[in-house]
């Protein structure tokens, strides 16, 4: 009983820090210091996950861990620093929406998912089900991330982000099978690469990674 | 030993065969000859065994199942008596069509855009009767929409026949939608979509109510109700004459059959408010089609037109029999649904037999439109003797089958003091009026159509040069001619043979008519009403003929030509004569205003000015502009906005995805 109050009391906060750095992502308005939360945000989901793995005694859940800390925390941040600085952008991020307000809605997304969560899942271990509600607040904020902010760059982070929110999910319900863990994680490194050489070949052709250029270029107006 | 449904639908597969037969063919120059005649005798054979399992009247079924479609369905084939009743309409009209066919078809330009779709216009109206699940009903009845609209776009080059195409394949559309929902409804949660299971569930008040309403859409739309008849006048026209005659005499027949398939057979007992709706909207249809018809100057369109009031009078015939089902008046209900039967079948046969004159006039002059004909009594008598027959049976005059199903259609409007609802003892009354109504504009209409075209003298030069078509298209018209009065002086037989689908359908039956004295025909009871198609025309015969003859014996033989009364025109031209328009004019006056908003406009110059004076009449199609267009509108206006969406940024698609998932996880917040 005691520990597993306990077990509750990590994975609740390591969970909850999770939406908070999400929040923080939310706050940035440097381009490096995005990268460095979201290698926070990796580094925590990955804790958050080995956790489980030991709570759950589910030693498949240490690869995935394993997966999100090197990928996630330090190749992919690493990659896009050196994207950022073999393309020279600008490294103030241009947010559609101003900070104050984004703040806002993303207080009140997660309010959302919380009332949602926990109101549609009154059986469910209530384990499983805080995490759920917590990991449908990250992939609404990532969402958020991906739509207030004009760079492409950080629409590429707020995209992987809400991926850690799904593997957030995917590691609190119990017996999701190692091969799905997997493959998601490859798929996001192809989408990362997918993304990457776009980034390069906009680059290349309008001198800015900022997405309403190629608006300019469609000869819309926004 | 084959049975009946297996051979029914071998004929099916020949007429399929054919079809790729004449792709095949096409080009050869011989190949219409030997397409049509193939074809006439599948649909010989077809009409034979359809008519052989009617007339035996055995209390049984034929089924059969193919291993197609769905994989845990199957395709189920079923033949009963109402099949076996519409097949033999089906196939008889196809027969006489290829007939007509054999001769007409060499006046075709380009012959490869009409063969191959022939056969497999006529294989899919016989797989819609025979389906017996819902699936293959959906599937063949597009399968007869989308050949019948290739058949329509065969002429797409000449003005309007794309733009009819195009309205044909919306409403198509549009009826298979509600089709599909009604079947949707029909098999309900369960989900079996064959007829059997849907016959054998109890459905729910709502979803008859539902069912019905979509069967008046899908069913409605291809039939030609009004409002939903906007497509007919314009495609039927469109097709080759021996297709409009398929069209207009089988196909509307069809979406009939498929209307009585599910309210009658499916949903079970009726309720009495259904036949209000389909009472309703069957004598709006009978009045409003043949006032259309009155108005319209073109040959085939004033047909189409009068194809409408026919689809109506044999809905209110269908409305009256679940009038007195509904109340349990078995007797009523029978005689009802045999009066809009036999009108299935009179108006086959006619109408059938009128755009064959049509075509032969079409062929004959090149023109469609009345006030360039006349006088072709002279110079196509044969033809004219035919559409004489086709006018008088149309115009319900005896001793010809028209006749008699209007006559019955009465004398089941005449049950109506008996029934329980008030709201049914007045309506039907009304409905018993405006069919009246309906029957003297009919008649109103076909002296106009036969006086101005085949009457008079000609308008034109095309017309005065025209001459009598082939042998072909004249024996199918005479065969046509034939049965009409065939049909009118034998009710008797007709109606004894539809008994075993009223038995089917309702429960009950006519008295039987074989056993009447001197072939009458009797409705209910003997001391009530009773018709002999023979003895008028006995009496007709014997009336005219002794007319004739007194007046040849008593009055001066001597043949005098003198001048006649040139009406104060001293130089008579032919377009001094009589026009279309001008025989429309009084019913113009009466009910133009409120039907069409008719204006005349009368442009007289002042004396001294030496301009022509001018009448020019305004018409409107108050459907067209009242309920298409704007819906037409909305959807253009719609599609213009909504093609905005097509050019956003990235931004802001991924904002809209965002907010959609936002908005749906709103809902279940709140709602759940």
């Amino acid at each position: 009983m005691q520990l597993h109050s306990l077990a509750f009391d990590v994975s609740h906060t390591l969970a909850g820090g999770l939406v908070l750095i999400s929040f923080l992502m939310l706050y940035q308005d440097r381009l490096y210091s995005l990268l460095n939360v979201f290698a926070l945000h990796a580094v925590v989901l990955a804790l958050s996950v080995a956790w489980q793995a030991f709570i759950q005694d589910a030693p498949h859940l240490y690869v995935t861990a394993a997966i999100a800390l090197v990928f996630k925390a330090i190749i992919i941040p690493v990659a896009l620093h050196r994207i950022v600085q073999r393309l020279g952008i600008h490294r103030d991020i241009e947010a559609a929406v101003g900070i104050g307000p984004t703040m806002l809605a993303g207080m009140g997304l997660v309010a959302l998912s919380m009332v949602l969560m926990l109101r549609v899942t009154p059986e469910a271990d209530p384990l499983a089900r805080e995490d759920l509600a917590f990991a449908l607040s990250v992939v609404l904020l990532g969402l958020l991330v991906m739509v207030t902010r004009r760079n492409a760059v950080s629409q590429v982070v707020g995209f992987m982000s809400l991926e850690n929110g799904l593997v957030l999910a995917a590691t609190g319900a119990k017996g999701m099978p190692l091969v799905v863990e997997i493959s998601v994680a490859f798929s996001i490194l192809i989408a990362f690469i997918v993304i990457g050489i776009f980034l390069f070949r906009i680059r290349e052709r309008f001198d800015s990674v900022d997405v309403s250029t190629l608006d300019d270029f469609r000869g819309e107006r926004r | 030993m084959m049975s009946a449904v297996a051979l029914q639908m071998s004929c099916v597969a020949a007429l399929l065969a054919v079809a790729v037969l004449s792709i095949v063919l096409s080009r050869s120059r011989n190949a219409a000859a030997l397409i049509y005649g193939m074809t006439m005798a599948i649909c010989v054979v077809a009409t034979a065994v359809a008519m052989n399992w009617l007339i035996r009247g055995v209390p049984e079924t034929s089924a059969l199942v193919l291993p197609v479609g769905l994989p845990w369905l199957g395709a189920h084939f079923r033949l009963d008596h109402l099949a076996s009743f519409f097949l033999v309409v089906v196939n008889f009209g196809g027969a006489a069509a290829s007939l007509y066919g054999l001769g007409y078809g060499h006046h075709e330009t380009e012959p490869h855009r009409v063969l191959p779709f022939f056969p497999a216009f006529l294989a899919g109206m016989n797989l819609v009767i025979l389906a017996d699940d819902a699936f293959s009903f959906l599937l063949c009845w597009e399968f007869m929409s989308l050949a019948s609209w290739a058949l329509v776009l065969a002429h797409h080059r000449e003005a309007g026949n794309a733009a009819a195409g195009y309205v044909y394949l919306v409403m198509a559309s549009f009826g298979t939608l509600a089709l599909l929902l009604a079947f949707g409804l029909l098999a309900g949660p369960a989900g079996d979509y064959g007829f059997a299971a849907i016959r054998a569930t109890q459905h729910a008040p709502g979803a008859i109510g539902l069912v019905l309403i979509l069967m008046l859409l899908g069913a409605g739309s291809k039939a030609g109700l009004v409002p939903l008849h906007v497509w007919l006048p314009l495609a039927h026209p469109a097709a080759p004459s021996h297709v409009s005659a398929l069209m207009s005499g089988v196909m509307t027949k069809v979406a009939i059959y498929g209307f009585i398939r599910v309210v009658f057979d499916l949903l079970g007992q009726p309720t009495w408010w259904m036949s209000v709706i389909v009472l309703f909207l069957g004598a709006v249809t009978a009045v409003m089609g043949i006032l259309y018809a009155m108005m319209e100057q073109d040959l085939k369109r004033l047909l189409a037109y009068s194809t409408i009031e026919n689809v109506g009078v044999i809905f209110v015939g269908l409305g009256l029999a679940l009038a007195f089902q509904a109340n349990g008046f078995r007797l009523a209900a029978a005689l009802a649904l045999t009066a809009a039967l036999f009108h299935v079948l009179n108006h086959s046969l006619f109408k059938s037999l009128l755009f064959f004159g049509a075509g032969a006039v079409l062929t004959s002059t090149g023109e469609r439109n009345m006030d360039k004909l006349g006088g072709l009594i002279h110079r196509m008598p044969k033809t004219s003797f035919a559409m004489l027959v086709g006018c008088v049976a149309i115009s319900a005059l005896p001793p010809f089958n028209g006749f008699v199903s209007e006559w019955l259609m009465f004398q089941a409007v005449l049950q109506s003091p008996d029934l329980p609802q008030w709201a049914l003892k007045i309506m039907v009354p009304a409905v018993g009026a405006a069919l009246a109504l309906a029957a003297a504009l009919a008649a109103a209409c076909f002296v106009k159509a036969y006086g101005i075209a085949f009457l008079g003298r000609p308008r034109s030069a095309p017309a005065e040069a025209a001459g009598e078509v082939d042998r072909y298209s004249l024996t199918a018209m005479f065969v046509l001619a034939a049965l009409c009065l065939f049909a009118g002086i034998l009710p008797g037989l007709v109606i004894d043979a539809l008994s075993p689908v009223t038995i089917d359908i309702l429960g009950g039956r006519m008295p039987v008519q074989a056993n009447e004295a001197w072939l009458s025909i009797v409705p209910i009871a003997d001391s009530r009403s009773s018709y002999n198609g023979l003895l008028v025309m006995v009496f007709i015969a014997i009336c005219a003929s002794s007319a004739a003859f007194f007046i040849h014996r008593f009055a001066s033989r001597a043949l005098r030509r003198g001048p006649a009364w040139g009406c104060g025109f001293s130089d008579p031209v032919p377009a001094a004569q009589y026009s279309g328009e001008s025989f429309a004019q009084p019913i113009r006056r009466v009910f133009g205003t409120l039907a069409f908003h008719a204006r005349d406009h009368v442009a007289m110059p002042p004396p001294g000015d030496t301009r022509p004076a001018r009448l020019r009449i305004e018409l409107h199609d108050l459907v067209w502009e009242r309920g298409y267009r704007p819906i037409a509108e909305a959807v253009g206006f719609s599609a213009g906005w909504l093609n905005r969406l097509q050019f956003l940024t990235i931004r802001r698609y991924l904002s809209l995805v965002f907010a959609t998932l936002v908005t749906l996880l709103l809902v279940l917040a709140i709602w759940s």
